[in-house]
């Protein structure tokens, strides 16, 4: 009994750990060599056009709306103690710090890291990538390659724009609604949001869960059943293990950044 | 230059625990379409992707034009994949590519040739397999007969020396059976190609091929020209060639003895 729990324990931590390193060179294969842009940039920009900008029409309702309710939120609270005027700081800082690089993350996983997955899954049955891999072509330079790029690139521009977005949203609501002074919400931003400390660290972090969110899906689309009922469930797995990957990245990302 | 394309030598290969090829040979003439039958389930597909280098054997060699795949470097093997090609069973054609592109992406891979001579040599490929008419539709519109025949001209698109076939005929009507019959025959000679086809439709692979490979047990359990295989005195043999639904390939799949089965549910 004991041993057979055992067995299951070491069974699953040994697929866990082979997974890891079948996602490793995966990536290795894919990323690393000669790059050759007379081929790759075309299929970069194709699908930064399907990874980024198709998932702009949900980033920036999103953005405007967590903009606009952490205004009111935050409104509520501060017009108590007569600090309204700080509604700026409060909504810009939560926006950089947290809400732009987790919220895009998780839409992202959501949006096209489910899509990349089912279409690389759905490769895979179809044999296409064996097929192109008979044709002398590697698809992990012609297929996961521009993928993985578009996806590392489009993420932090995303959530630039979530955040840009979600700060005109708290200005609506708190400005133009709540009537708080138009001067003091921007100017109180201005001093308190420092470039590097916030913005860049919000960069920074993006970038990190770009990475984590494209690396699952791809993999998991690339590591898939082809069966109908495997890619149904590596689909189900990149949207759950992405947005849980980005919850404990954040967490360990702001311990490091503004936790000392 | 050897008469030989591709020799399998004495190959090996299991998957995890279940042995798929025991220790087997196999000769691949130039200029010949050779076949390769046998019941489903024994890795006839398989055998395809050892021969392209998809899969690593246990053991053996597999020479293709006088080089031994398995132990290719991966740079040496693609070039070695430029020379061969795979028509699937599926066609595997891509999904977000006109047939056109399709037909011209090896093309466009591998060659630096211009647009204009692609085109060229696209619609020469297309009209081989009577698909000229068809370059601007989508995988999806095209019926299973006509994916499977543009896939063959973007698998012909290089001029490759060996085409392999996996499972040509499978659930094609009689019409475009007889077309992918023709094409098989037609092609191989006008290309000077050499052609391995892997089916079970023991009819047509007896009226196209010039030697007849038949694979069971694990290895080769019959071999020779159509002729030469419909005298050959093995049982298993002949009850492929024939389709009895009983004979030295039982009907049944090994169980435990059906009265003790049935005595056992009793108690």
């Amino acid at each position: 009994m004991i041993a057979n729990r055992l067995q299951k324990i070491g069974h699953q931590t040994l697929s866990t750990i082979s997974g890891f390193g079948r996602a490793g060179i995966m990536l290795f294969g894919a990323i690393v060599g000669k790059p050759d842009f007379r081929k790759g940039f075309p299929l970069f920009i194709k699908q930064l056009y399907v990874i980024g900008v198709l998932s702009l029409m949900i980033i920036l309702v999103s953005g405007l709306f967590i903009g606009m309710v952490l205004s009111l939120q935050g409104y509520n609270v501060l017009v108590k103690f007569g600090a309204e005027g700080m509604l700026g700081p409060l909504v810009s800082l939560s926006l950089l710090r947290e809400l732009g690089p987790v919220v895009t993350a998780l839409l992202f996983a959501g949006r096209a890291g489910s899509a990349l997955t089912a279409e690389i899954g759905l490769m895979k049955a179809t044999e296409q990538l064996s097929g192109m891999e008979m044709m002398a072509v590697d698809p992990l330079r012609r297929i996961i390659a521009p993928r993985f790029w578009a996806g590392v690139v489009a993420m932090p521009l995303l959530a630039l724009i979530f955040n840009a977005v979600g700060i005109l949203g708290g200005h609506l609501v708190g400005v133009e609604w709540l009537g708080v002074d138009a001067g003091s919400y921007w100017s109180a931003m201005q001093a308190n949001v420092d470039l590097y400390q916030d913005v860049l660290n919000g960069v920074i972090k993006s970038a990190v869960f770009a990475l984590v969110v494209i690396w699952i899906a791809l993999h998991k689309g690339f590591d898939a059943i082809p069966t109908s009922e495997g890619i149904s469930r590596a689909t189900t797995q990149t949207v759950v293990t992405a947005s849980l990957a980005v919850l404990g990245f954040d967490f360990i990302l702001t311990a490091l950044m503004f936790g000392g | 230059m050897s008469d030989v394309l591709v020799d399998i030598q004495n190959l090996s290969f299991s998957r995890g625990e279940r042995v798929i090829y025991r220790d087997m040979s196999m000769q691949f003439v130039r200029g010949k379409v050779t076949a390769i039958m046998g019941p489903s389930g024994i890795g006839k597909t398989t055998l395809l992707k050892l021969i392209g280098g998809q899969l690593i054997p246990d053991s053996g060699n597999i020479l293709f034009d006088g080089v031994n795949i398995p132990k290719l470097s991966r740079s040496a093997l693609y070039q070695a994949r430029k020379k061969m090609s795979m028509l699937f069973q599926s066609g595997a054609l891509f999904t977000e590519l006109s047939v056109f592109d399709n037909v011209a992406f090896p093309l466009r891979e591998h060659t630096r040739l211009s647009e204009s001579l692609i085109r060229l040599i696209v619609l020469m490929k297309l009209e081989a397999v009577g698909l000229r008419g068809a370059r601007d539709l989508m995988p999806a519109e095209l019926s299973g007969g006509m994916a499977r025949r543009a896939a063959l001209a973007r698998a012909i698109a290089l001029d490759p020396e060996l085409i392999m076939y996996d499972e040509p005929f499978a659930g094609q009507d009689p019409i475009s059976m007889g077309v992918i019959v023709r094409l098989i025959r037609e092609l191989n000679n006008a290309l000077g190609l050499t052609s391995i086809v892997v089916s079970h439709d023991v009819k047509e692979v007896m009226s196209i091929a010039d030697y007849v490979y038949v694979v069971a047990d694990k290895t080769v359990i019959g071999q020779g020209t159509p002729e030469q295989l419909r005298a050959d005195p093995s049982p298993l043999v002949q009850q492929f060639l024939n389709g009895d639904a009983d004979g030295a390939v039982p009907f049944h799949y090994k169980a435990a003895a059906y009265e003790d089965e049935l005595m056992e549910l009793g108690k």
